[in-house]
């Protein structure tokens, strides 16, 4: 100890000198550091500490942009906004306290008529796609509630009531499989290309034309930057910067409204499952599509009460599946025009032959026999198709099983073959050909290889066909208008808010098929006559309309069901300008349930032009014209 | 005529009519570190009227008029603390220590508890947290058992009593619990202990045990279920090292502090100081005081601050090495590492390189005890300043 401990005289030694050098030392090296790291921050880093800072004050919140509406090709309203009140929870901001939480829950389960546990399961779902968002438990609330809610805040910390867009829908069911619904992206949506700068909780188009034309309808969202403190409250006067969001743009659609609402209001008369199509024959644009059951596309807004998803997706009847698209029948006879023109352009028949219908036809053993077994005697191709004799086209089908012509001409007319439709469905069709057949019979798949009666039933439009009103639509039109096969679509142009066109949708066609404009002239005869000639198949419907048309009825055999009713019609005869096509699951002949369907489009297709005749003046042609 | 010249070039301090200065002895005291001591307060009142400003609803300068208050009390004792021989402090060692360690007792039985920790008492107009005085009183009695044990026992038996009458306030403050002013304490001892010449060798052990202590609290003692520290200290102590893991938690606080700092960048933000306006800096008026400054000052105004800092402890050392006698030297030593200490700890805790342990920046800290015991210990090294200049001289000031 160095130490003195008299009170006179300087403390200092060496030792002590030392200690206190040390010490300064010490100190010095301590505000070095200081000085060099006060240094580093604000000055090396501090541009990215600045930024931090100003990010840390300010919360962006998205604005979602209203959707722009869809129109039918009139300009009516099919699909529009409206604002709704969302009740939303933000979980961040509910009790810490676990039985406090438990409570609230419980409180909001009885405010939006569900369980605490399916409020639990929602919360954790949502939060899973978007952590920091508020989640939606409930839309449309009423303003009782939100009066509640404001009263009783305290109750309820972290619950609050938003304004939201939702779809809205005048016309009900109208054209609901087109249309599609909105919904809140999924994660993996976000992923896909076509969805880059989408957020958690962002909606966009499912099914339908709000899928297929999102990116026009969808808008851009709006962002709100809010000064917050740190416990994330909006400080008074804190509105940053605010970019409105930009509304979607309007979809025109080709629909035609009167047509649509006449082929659903067709359908729903008889009440069976079924489809309809009606579709011009040059351009392929869709002017009413429809199928049924339909459903509410206004109740697929999510959250859905068990009842809605009972009803809808585990309904037997499949409301959600479009039939026009999705379906997959045999045709029946309305197979025949695509059967005559593949026999006539092979060489395999000509306009001048007489085949004898005998009432059947028998082919190695096995009998094939006229529908209703009638005879109707020495008939050419125009006769044929008059009074629909199976047999003349069971000999058709006969002559070409081995050289799969007919198989090529339905092909080329689009049949088993993706349509190209601008609907996001996958076309899965099937044309039965002797490959197909006997691949399967080599995989196992099937008894027996392709034989004869393969094709003369493929002929008639019966046996493996799998295909869909759209597909023989197309065939259709194929050919009314001398080759052309279209790509049917249902958009028909973009329009901004301020009603400027901004895009619009012609799709080109997917190829063109030579066919002999005389061989084309004998089928539309034969199908004008088979609607509205003396034996005519369906001249019980037609032979009264004022408008000539060409049509073909069809009764699908589908064992062990009822037979399905088929009807595709031409009109106007002889240079059409629409294909309809109606199809309805058990309707028995073609004649019975399905032509009077495709009636009714028709008159409301050429409703203008309709009331002109029965006031006796030469009018325009119909309201679609 | 040259001697008469001579004399009335330079006079005697004392002469016949001294002058007013004369009179309040201020020549004989340590002008720059009154000049830093003064600066650094007059500051914390200008920061804190600024920063604060309608913190508190219907009082807008509520912050900045205590501390204010404070700061001229503490100035004034500072003064008249200076004036008094601090060498009879060593004579009341033990009662000093007493009312030391009683007074942090009683904080126990008649003090109130602020966010789960009895620190303070509440007395009329303001309360009093015994163990800020404490910190300059420990230094006093401490240094006053140095000297006077200095020939008493081994020199190990010294270093053990030493650290046992330093430990035991220490000890009860840290069971206040107030674990920043109880390392305070920790360091006050060692550092009297150092300056009064405890064998380097003792200091290893001494090290040696601390580490091994660390390590037990830290992670033996949680590991056989006998937790020392409270969840949040130990959080705080640890959490530096990985400030930004959880932005929720203890690491938050350090991370905004730091943000806040580096935001203000050259020469800061001024009333755009949003990070701790905003409250993300949180106790933005006490131990965060420094966070605020670096964002509205910038680097300019933050290293301002540190400069008085470092001229403060700088003349501090300097009276270390100018007392008169050994008890100045240890008690001077002893309130340069306090200083030192809790400044280090303090902008340190601010910048992300030490950890949260509650202890405020001394005299820019909002907080009556804590500034009157900083100007306090100003007062004493004032002292030590003044008896060692006029014991040059060979004379007292009254």
């Amino acid at each position: 100890m160095y130490l003195r401990s008299d009170e006179r005289g300087p403390a200092m030694n060496n030792r002590l000198t030392l200690r206190i050098a040390i010490f300064g030392g010490f100190a010095v090296v301590l505000f070095a550091v200081l000085f060099f790291r006060l240094w580093l921050i604000q000055v090396i880093d501090g541009d990215k500490y600045l930024a931090e800072a100003k990010n840390n004050r300010t919360r962006s919140y998205r604005v979602s942009a209203p959707r722009g509406e869809i129109l039918d090709r009139n300009g009516n309203v099919l699909v529009a906004n409206r604002t709704s009140l969302a009740l939303q929870v933000n979980p961040r901001k509910l009790p810490a306290e676990e039985s406090q939480r438990r409570v609230e829950i419980a409180r909001l389960a009885e405010l939006t008529h569900s369980t605490p546990s399916r409020v639990r399961r929602t919360m954790r779902k949502e939060l899973k796609l978007a952590p920091a968002a508020p989640v939606t438990l409930r839309r449309d609330v009423g303003h009782y509630l939100v009066y509640y809610l404001k009263e009783n805040q305290q109750r309820f910390p972290g619950v609050e009531v938003q304004r939201v867009f939702v779809r809205d829908y005048p016309d009900g069911t109208l054209a609901a499989h087109l249309l599609g619904n909105v919904g809140e992206i999924e994660e993996e949506e976000l992923k896909e290309r076509r969805y880059r700068g989408l957020e958690p909780g962002d909606e966009i188009g499912q099914d339908g034309v709000e899928d297929t034309y999102d990116r026009y309808l969808r808008g851009r969202p709006g962002l709100t930057k809010v000064q917050v403190d740190a416990l994330g409250q909006p400080t008074p006067n804190g509105r940053l910067v605010t970019q409105p969001p930009a509304p979607g743009d309007d979809l025109k659609l080709t629909i035609d409204e009167n047509v649509q609402a006449a082929g659903e209001a067709a359908m729903a008369e008889k009440g069976l499952r079924g489809a309809f199509i009606t579709m011009d024959v040059h351009t392929g644009e869709i002017i009413a599509l429809g199928s049924y059951p339909t459903f509410e596309p206004a109740l697929l807004t999510p959250p859905l009460t068990q009842k809605q998803v009972d009803e809808t997706y585990r309904n037997p009847l499949a409301p959600l599946t479009d039939r026009a698209i999705s379906g997959l029948y045999p045709t029946g006879s309305t197979f025949k025009p695509i059967t005559a023109i593949a026999a006539l352009e092979s060489g395999k028949l000509t306009l001048s032959e007489v085949i004898e219908d005998t009432g059947q036809l028998v082919i190695g053993g096995q009998p094939f026999k006229n529908a209703g077994e009638a005879a109707n005697g020495s008939v050419d191709l125009v006769e044929a198709l008059e009074v629909s004799s199976d047999v003349f086209f069971y000999t058709l089908g006969y002559r070409m099983w081995k050289t799969g012509e007919l198989q090529r001409w339905a092909h080329a007319l689009g049949i088993g073959r993706p349509t190209g439709i601008d609907l996001p469905v996958a076309e899965e069709t099937l044309l039965p050909s002797q490959h197909w057949r006997n691949q399967l019979y080599r995989e196992g798949g099937t008894e027996r290889p392709w034989s004869p009666g393969d094709n003369v039933q493929l002929a008639t439009g019966q046996g493996d066909l799998q295909t869909n009103p759209l597909q023989m639509a197309v065939a259709y039109a194929a050919i009314a208008n001398g080759g052309t096969i279209v790509t049917p679509h249902v958009g028909m142009q973009v329009d901004d808010a301020a009603g400027r066109v901004l895009k619009e949708f012609a799709p080109k066609p997917r190829r063109h098929v030579r066919m002999d404009s005389e061989y084309r002239a004998a089928i539309l005869e034969g199908l004008h006559d088979a609607a509205q000639g003396g034996r005519g198949t369906s001249v019980d419907v037609f032979g009264s309309f004022p408008i000539p048309v060409a049509g073909k009825t069809g009764t699908a055999q589908r064992p062990p069901y009822p037979d399905q009713s088929w009807y595709g019609v031409l009109a106007p005869y002889p240079n059409p300008r629409i294909v309809t096509f109606v199809t309805m699951e058990e309707g028995g002949f073609g004649v019975e349930a399905a032509a009077p369907a495709a009636k009714k489009i028709l008159e409301a297709y050429f409703a203008h032009r309709l009331a002109h005749e029965a006031n006796g003046e030469e009018g325009e042609e119909g309201a679609g014209g | 005529m040259y001697a008469t010249r001579a004399r009335r070039a330079r006079p005697e301090p004392f002469a016949v009519h001294p002058g007013i200065a004369e009179r309040l002895g201020l020549p004989y005291m340590d002008g720059p570190m009154a000049i830093a001591a003064i600066g650094l307060a007059a500051f914390s009142v200008f920061v804190l009227a600024q920063a604060t400003l309608h913190d508190v609803p219907g009082d807008p300068y509520y912050f900045a008029d205590r501390q204010a208050i404070y700061a001229i009390l503490g100035v004034v004792g500072m003064y008249l603390l200076a004036r008094v021989d601090y060498s009879r402090f060593r004579e009341l060692r033990v009662g000093i220590y007493t009312f030391l360690c009683v007074s942090i007792a009683l904080v126990f039985v008649f003090g109130f508890a602020a966010r789960g920790s009895r620190r303070a008492f509440e007395l009329p107009l303001f309360s009093f947290q015994p163990s800020e005085l404490g910190k300059v009183l420990l230094v006093l009695a401490l240094a006053g058992f140095v000297i006077d044990g200095a020939r008493k026992g081994s020199e190990v038996q010294r270093t053990v009593r030493y650290l046992c009458l330093g430990l035991a306030p220490a000890a009860l403050v840290f069971l206040q619990p107030d674990l920043g002013t109880a390392l305070v304490f920790g360091a006050i001892t060692l550092a009297v202990m150092y300056v009064g010449g405890v064998r380097w060798t003792h200091f290893a052990a001494i090290g040696a045990a601390l580490v091994a202590l660390t390590a037990a609290v830290l992670v033996a003692a949680p590991a056989i279920g006998v937790p020392i520290l409270k969840g949040y200290q130990e959080q705080r102590l640890t959490s530096f090292t990985h400030p930004s893991a959880d932005p929720a938690n203890a690491g938050y606080q350090q991370n905004q502090a730091k943000i806040a700092i580096g935001s203000g960048e050259m020469t800061g933000r001024g009333n755009r100081a949003t990070q701790t306006r905003l409250d993300f800096v949180p106790e933005r008026h006490t131990d965060f005081i420094f966070a605020v400054i670096g964002e509205r000052y910038g680097f300019f105004g933050a290293a301002f601050v540190l400069s008085l800092y470092a001229l403060l402890i700088w003349r501090a050392l300097r009276t270390v090495t100018l007392s008169k006698n050994s008890y100045g030297t240890l008690v001077a030593g002893g309130i340069a590492a306090m200083l030192l200490f809790q400044v280090f700890v303090n902008v340190g805790m601010n910048l992300g390189i030490m950890p949260i342990t509650g202890i405020p920046l001394p005299l820019l800290s909002y907080g009556g005890s804590s500034v009157l015991a900083t100007l306090l210990a100003v007062g004493v090294l004032q002292s030590i300043h003044m008896q060692a200049r006029l014991g040059q001289r060979g004379r007292f000031a009254w």
